[in-house]
């Protein structure tokens, strides 16, 4: 009786191992061309289309010479590849009177540019920080009328700021506009250096203070080197921000000092003579190549300061 | 001489009361544990000592000097954190020199002070390293090696070991033992685990809402503690409570059910009235049984209900009184489930507690 009865366990139990052997194991296959990958797949190359389709179209119209653009293909590549629009659009176009391309344009967006991000980022970190980690008396009320300040329009504050420039001598100059970008970049960049500095551990901060580390000595020795992503994450939006601008860059400067993208626009929108299309693509193309350098450089950085701040805000 | 005194310090978070009016004196080289559960205040005594809060009202002393409105870094005192708060970006060099830089100390003291400190902890072949590449346990060497180069009179510890596994927590708690026995400074270590208090410290304070229960040295506090919480929160099992009614004939005897246990030999703190509802406390590892339990004072027949062998101990569950009543025996002799067995206890050991203030009676 006990002996059939192992019998029958044995027998049971060499299956078991068989089936076990032939089962299922490892990774289970996926076959390529499920409807779930054509479905996925094929929104995400639509989508990739339609928005790759007019950055295409720029591209071959600038190298395009006025005679082919005539004929009316715009999805067409180019017969012959020139690169004399781009050429006129850097130096030769005219807004008015002055017929020196988008190149002066490009320098005065430089000079705003570099101290604006510098201005601001360095303010608002520091207000980041001090909101932070240094619980100040009215911190709280401080900190909701400056975020408030990012939801009141631009439009209510423009000729405010013009008589204030004008007041302090600075209007129509560049570092109007700079200080201009620096003052609205400030609840953004401050809200976001806040967020950060609260998600690093605060017995870092409080380490640091018995230590015998001040305001400052904790802010550039202990804060600044563990804060990189953020200011990448900073330096990106101010950089494609500011040089994006156009509303403050018309209201607050005057012809000669005029950024890039407002020339952009005057070149672009000007009547007299022929619409040169592979100029004007040219030249839209040169406008934006900062912003594309820029997210091109470091979108890793990016994405991965973003998420630094998200996770633990 | 007192080192650290702490003078009817309160603290308010809006209008939360944190810490209510308390009172420490830390005697020089004493090594002074703040016990309590979590939300009950000590690391935020600990960080008013240390400065980092300010105290909404009293005042606090460090070797004498009244240093309620000094700066952390003026107040003589070396911190470590639970979460160890090393600088992620400099080398383990670097976070021990950096509170000596901020002195501006010359450049050879702050090389013999560090060396000094990584020989004691053991931390010199670490030195160039930086945090990320420590293990846990290195870490916390480190932490620790920061508060020993500020070379200080009293040392904060928050929570210092809670992050660590229980293995390297076992080690470097014999290590910071052996460095208070060494360095003599005065200590305030602030924890939730009892094993930890009962270890190191001189004394401990029991802490509970922002009131310090009992402080007293650990002995004293597991065998006499002076209300129902100290005597639950120290001791693991916990002590078996049972409720009962007093009675004054003769001897005092507490009727917890149908038992009635004669409390001949306690101590007690206050004259007992007959008929006064109380809690009966006794510690399971102070039951014995079989032989063992003829001779005790106090004896009864129970019933095992359950068991949960530790290893070297037996914890079992049973029913005295009708309450239940657990106790802890060498494993070697411990009883099976349903089986009846003798239990005795002496009385004099246990804890009787009034029912509605808690105090201890």
């Amino acid at each position: 009786m006990s002996n059939v009865g192992t019998l029958n366990m044995a027998g049971a139990s060499a299956d078991a191992v068989s089936d076990a052997l032939s089962g299922p194991r490892g990774p289970r296959p996926r076959p390529r061309f499920s409807r779930r990958n054509i479905f996925l797949y094929g929104t995400l190359i639509v989508v990739a289309l339609y928005y790759l389709l007019p950055l295409y179209v720029m591209i071959v119209t600038s190298l395009k010479g006025m005679p082919e653009i005539r004929l009316g293909n715009i999805f067409s590549p180019p017969v012959e590849i020139t690169f004399q629009p781009w050429v006129k659009a850097w130096a030769e176009a005219c807004t008015g009177l002055n017929c020196e391309g988008l190149s002066r344009g490009f320098w005065n967006s430089v000079q705003i540019l570099i101290p604006s991000v510098v201005l601001s980022i360095a303010i608002a970190s520091v207000n980041g920080y001090a909101l932070a980690n240094w619980r100040f008396k009215g911190a709280d009320i401080f900190f909701t009328i400056l975020i408030f300040g990012a939801f009141i329009p631009y439009q209510v504050m423009l000729y405010p700021l013009v008589i204030i420039l004008r007041e302090m001598g600075l209007y129509g100059t560049l570092w109007g506009l700079v200080l201009v970008h620096s003052v609205f970049g400030m609840p953004i960049l401050t809200l976001l250096f806040r967020n950060y500095f609260t998600s690093l551990p605060e017995e870092l901060f409080k380490a640091a203070r018995v230590d015998g580390a001040g305001f400052w000595g904790i802010y550039l020795k202990i804060m600044l080197p563990m804060s990189l992503p953020i200011f990448v994450v900073a330096i990106i939006i101010q950089v494609t921000g500011i040089w994006n601008d156009f509303l403050f860059g018309v209201v607050y400067t005057k012809p000669d000092t005029y950024p890039m993208t407002v020339q952009l626009n005057n070149i672009v929108n000007s009547v007299q003579g022929v619409k040169e299309y592979n100029v004007n693509m040219a030249a839209t193309l040169l406008t934006g190549l900062v912003p594309l350098f820029v997210y091109f450089v470091s979108g890793k950085l990016f994405v991965r300061g973003i998420a630094a701040g998200a996770v633990k805000g | 001489m007192a080192s650290v005194v702490v003078r009817d310090v309160s603290l308010n978070f809006g209008v939360v009361e944190v810490l209510k009016s308390l009172n420490i004196e830390v005697n020089q080289g004493e090594f002074l544990v703040l016990l309590g559960p979590s939300g009950c205040g000590k690391s935020t005594l600990l960080n008013c000592i240390a400065g980092l809060l300010e105290v909404t009202d009293g005042q606090i002393f460090i070797n004498g000097k009244n240093v309620t409105w000094e700066q952390p870094k003026d107040r003589g005192i070396g911190m470590v954190f639970q979460s160890y708060a090393l600088y992620p970006q400099m080398s383990v060099e670097g976070n021990l020199s950096f509170g000596l830089k901020n002195q501006r100390l010359p450049a050879d003291e702050i090389a013999s002070r560090v060396k000094r400190a990584s020989e004691i902890l053991q931390i010199e072949p670490l030195l160039k390293r930086k945090p990320m590449a420590l293990s846990g346990g290195q870490r916390q060497r480190v932490a620790i090696g920061r508060a020993l180069v500020r070379d200080v009179d009293v040392f904060l510890f928050d929570e210092p070991l809670s992050n660590l596994d229980a293995k390297l927590r076992n080690e470097l708690r014999i290590e910071i033992k052996r460095l208070h026995q060494k360095l003599e400074n005065t200590m305030i270590y602030v924890t939730h685990d009892q094993i930890e208090a009962m270890t190191l410290a001189d004394r401990i304070a029991v802490m509970r809402d922002g009131i310090i229960q009992q402080l007293d040295e650990p002995q004293a506090i597991y065998s006499r503690p002076v209300n129902r919480f100290v005597a639950g929160f120290i001791g693991s099992p916990g002590m078996n409570f049972m409720e009962g009614t007093l009675e004054v004939s003769g001897s005092p005897k507490v009727k917890v059910g149908d038992a009635t246990i004669d409390a001949k030999g306690y101590d007690f703190d206050k004259k007992p009235e007959a008929g006064q509802k109380v809690v009966f406390g006794i510690r399971p590892e102070h039951v014995m049984i079989g032989e063992m339990a003829k001779s005790m004072p106090y004896t009864s027949e129970v019933e095992i209900e359950i068991v949960e062998p530790m290893g070297s101990d037996t914890l079992s569950w049973t029913k005295l009184g009708g309450q239940n009543f657990t106790f802890r025996i060498d494993s070697e002799y411990a009883p099976k489930e349903g089986e009846k067995v003798k239990i005795g206890f002496d009385p004099a050991r246990a804890s009787i507690f009034d029912a509605n203030t808690d105090i201890r009676l």
